[in-house]
């Protein structure tokens, strides 16, 4: 078939999966299947190429934050925005963005992509550079074990053609830079005043592993204040407000930064850069504000036992109502063990005031072995956040997993307006 | 004052803890001091010297480059666990560390990674990795609920009992609907979840034969378990 013809066909699927209300991937399957070359021919017309945000925690917010320093910067940025990282969410991403004739007008593609599809699809298109964030227990039942995620990681990293940025901080990114012998090397880092705020999770129960030796990084973060951070590059030190929150966050801001730096090696606006960094708003759910009854209610996505400790980290309990949310669909993980290795001892003081999701008797069950004190468990999530905030007039925080969060947002739109995801 | 210690050892927390392990040692710590006890942490990691006093046993899981960091040390202290468990100290070890307990674990491409044979079973490495919520029946234990996320395929020899006949999921191996191992105060298998927290029962036999193992007699007190009755329903309706 022509390509026009298959692009205009792509086109009308995905038009009608709107009007019916779907998700973004069924046109994108639609083209998969008519036309398997369609992301890489698509792709390879951008002159800046292609570049493939990776790792277990934190893609979202990062490639958000890579794709607004980059158009401060003056670049058209192509972007999965729609939150679908497979192949077929880009595929079904493109097809909102070529024009009839299958031209893509943009200057680089970011993309955001799980780490089990990001390799099947730098076998396709191999990204000029690539960003590896970390590696944590996010996904165990899904990929088996953290040395595959590894593995997959190291992949990416080994199918890219100018340039890698890796986590130096993370025990199994870090070293991947040891494979990488042909093409540039950048690293994000922390001051060591703040590492031990990140630990990973082979230092879960406080056996922090001393490091030798730490190779130089083009960008660390060298202090977080409230609202605030110093970022040092070029041997400088950079203080700026930022509207981000939750340390890590800011860490991934440092990551964007080296991304940045390294893909505009020359006639970069560095001043520009960071005045683009203090006006980034943290991703759908990552940190994000609403307000309630006239109170505020913030809603933090937790995934996994190092996110969900950062989580309790960054956001200090006083003054706030706290409600868990655990559910365990498939894009949660179906594993509960997780929840065992956060400590919650934050929240003894306090307590927790409501505990939902599907597996909220888990999660009772988990804070009971910490000594907390918990007033009320209503698995169901609708109900569980009327009670919150009926029950309620102090600000509010609600830790939760994926699909909780994406039902309770549903039931937040309906008490107030809430940015809509399609 | 009547204030009677239960040493527990966790066995190589620093690289085989990849599963949720701490849950099982937090279980019998608070119900050891729910129970009237106070419970001594020791964590074991490679090299550290082996502790005199050693009332409960627990060991977890580990990514595959955890267990060839620990197995030669492990190799090293099987002859005091050996001790251990023909007095009839209760240990609980959780896949990693239930497979290095057995006689040898042979990988897919042929290479064999001796364990301490402290069990009568063997593991062979599969193709499949057998993920998935579990649920087994024991007739010491009743149901008991985990997750499991293996690949190694286990095998009972004849020294040993299964720990309970597979309801839901793969089990030791996914072919005889044996999950897990029974031996003298020993527990072995492949669930976690963790395992103690949402089976209460284990914990307790654990707690109760080393209580009785030191100090003659052991008097339970009532715990409140409606959380973890309740998440075991849940978690017995939920998919594989």
């Amino acid at each position: 078939m022509p390509k026009p013809y298959i692009t205009i066909l792509g086109k009308a699927v995905r038009y009608i999966a709107r009007l019916r209300g779907g998700g973004s991937a069924l046109p994108g399957l639609f083209v998969e299947r008519i036309d398997p070359a369609f992301v890489r021919n698509t792709l390879s017309q951008l002159p800046r190429g292609v570049v493939i945000i990776s790792g277990t925690n934190g893609k979202t917010t990062t490639t958000k934050m890579v794709v607004e320093l980059l158009e401060g910067q003056g670049l058209k940025v192509f972007t999965n925005r729609t939150g679908s990282n497979f192949i077929r969410g880009v595929a079904a991403a493109l097809l909102g963005e070529v024009d009839m004739k299958g031209k893509l007008d943009a200057d680089i593609a970011i993309l955001e992509l799980d780490e089990a599809h990001a390799v099947r699809f730098v076998a396709t298109v191999a990204p000029r550079y690539s960003l590896l964030l970390n590696v944590m227990r996010d996904q165990l039942d899904r990929f088996g074990e953290i040395d595959t995620t590894t593995k997959m990681l190291t992949a990416i990293a080994k199918a890219t053609t100018e340039g890698v940025v890796l986590n130096r901080e993370d025990t199994q990114v870090a070293p991947i830079a040891k494979l990488l012998n042909d093409k540039k090397v950048a690293y994000f880092g922390l001051n060591s005043s703040l590492t031990s705020l990140f630990p990973n999770d082979d230092e879960l129960r406080g056996n922090y592993k001393q490091k030798t030796s730490s190779p130089q990084a083009d960008v660390i973060l060298e202090s977080i204040e409230d609202e605030a951070a110093t970022f040092g590059f070029d041997d400088k030190h950079v203080h700026t407000p930022l509207k981000l929150q939750g340390v890590y966050n800011v860490f991934n801001a440092a990551a964007a930064l080296a991304l940045v730096r390294m893909i505009i090696d020359e006639g970069r606006d560095d001043d520009k850069l960071i005045a683009s960094l203090a006006e980034i708003t943290p991703a759908f759910g990552r940190g994000e504000k609403l307000i309630i009854g006239g109170q505020p209610l913030e809603l933090v996505l937790v995934k996994n036992p190092s996110g969900f400790r950062l989580g309790l980290k960054s956001f200090a309990p006083e003054d706030y109502a706290t409600m868990i949310a655990i559910n365990d669909n498939y894009a949660d993980g179906r594993d509960m063990s997780w929840l065992w290795d956060v400590d919650f001892d934050s929240l003894k003081e306090l307590g927790v005031t409501e505990v939902s999701g599907i597996r909220a008797y888990d999660m009772a069950l988990r804070l009971q072995y910490d000594e907390i004190e918990i007033s009320h468990v209503e698995p169901n999530l609708k109900k569980a956040l009327r009670h919150f905030i009926e029950t309620s007039d102090k600000p509010k925080r609600i830790y939760c997993t994926y699909t909780a969060m994406l039902a309770l947002r549903r039931e937040l739109g309906r008490i107030t307006e809430v940015e809509v995801i399609s | 004052m009547n204030q009677k210690e239960i040493h527990i050892l966790q066995l190589y927390p620093r690289d085989m803890n990849i599963y949720g392990d701490w849950g099982n040692v937090l279980t019998i710590k608070r119900r050891l001091e729910w129970h009237g006890y106070i419970p001594i942490l020791t964590e074991y990691n490679q090299g550290d010297a082996f502790p005199d006093q050693v009332d409960i046993i627990i060991g977890g899981g580990g990514q595959d480059s955890g267990q060839d960091t620990i197995q030669d040390d492990l190799l090293h202290i099987g002859p005091r666990l050996h001790e251990l468990a023909n007095e009839d100290t209760p240990m609980l070890v959780i896949c990693g560390l239930y497979q290095l307990f057995g006689k040898f674990f042979k990988t897919l491409d042929g290479n064999l990674i001796q364990g301490i044979s402290l069990l009568d079973i063997e593991t062979h490495g599969g193709t499949e990795r057998l993920i998935g919520n579990t649920v087994i029946k024991s007739h010491e234990f009743g149901e008991i609920i985990g997750y499991e996320n293996h690949s190694g395929q286990t095998f009972l020899g004849r020294g040993v009992k299964p720990l309970g006949q597979v309801q839901k999921g793969a089990g030791n191996n996914g072919q005889d609907a044996t999950e897990g191992v029974r031996y003298r105060n020993v527990v072995g298998s492949y669930m976690h979840g963790s395992l103690l927290p949402k089976n209460p029962a284990i914990a307790d036999f654990l707690i109760e034969h080393a209580v009785i193992r030191k100090y003659g007699e052991f008097t339970p007190t009532v715990v409140d378990d409606r959380f973890a009755e309740l998440a075991r329903a849940v978690a017995l309706k939920r998919p594989r």
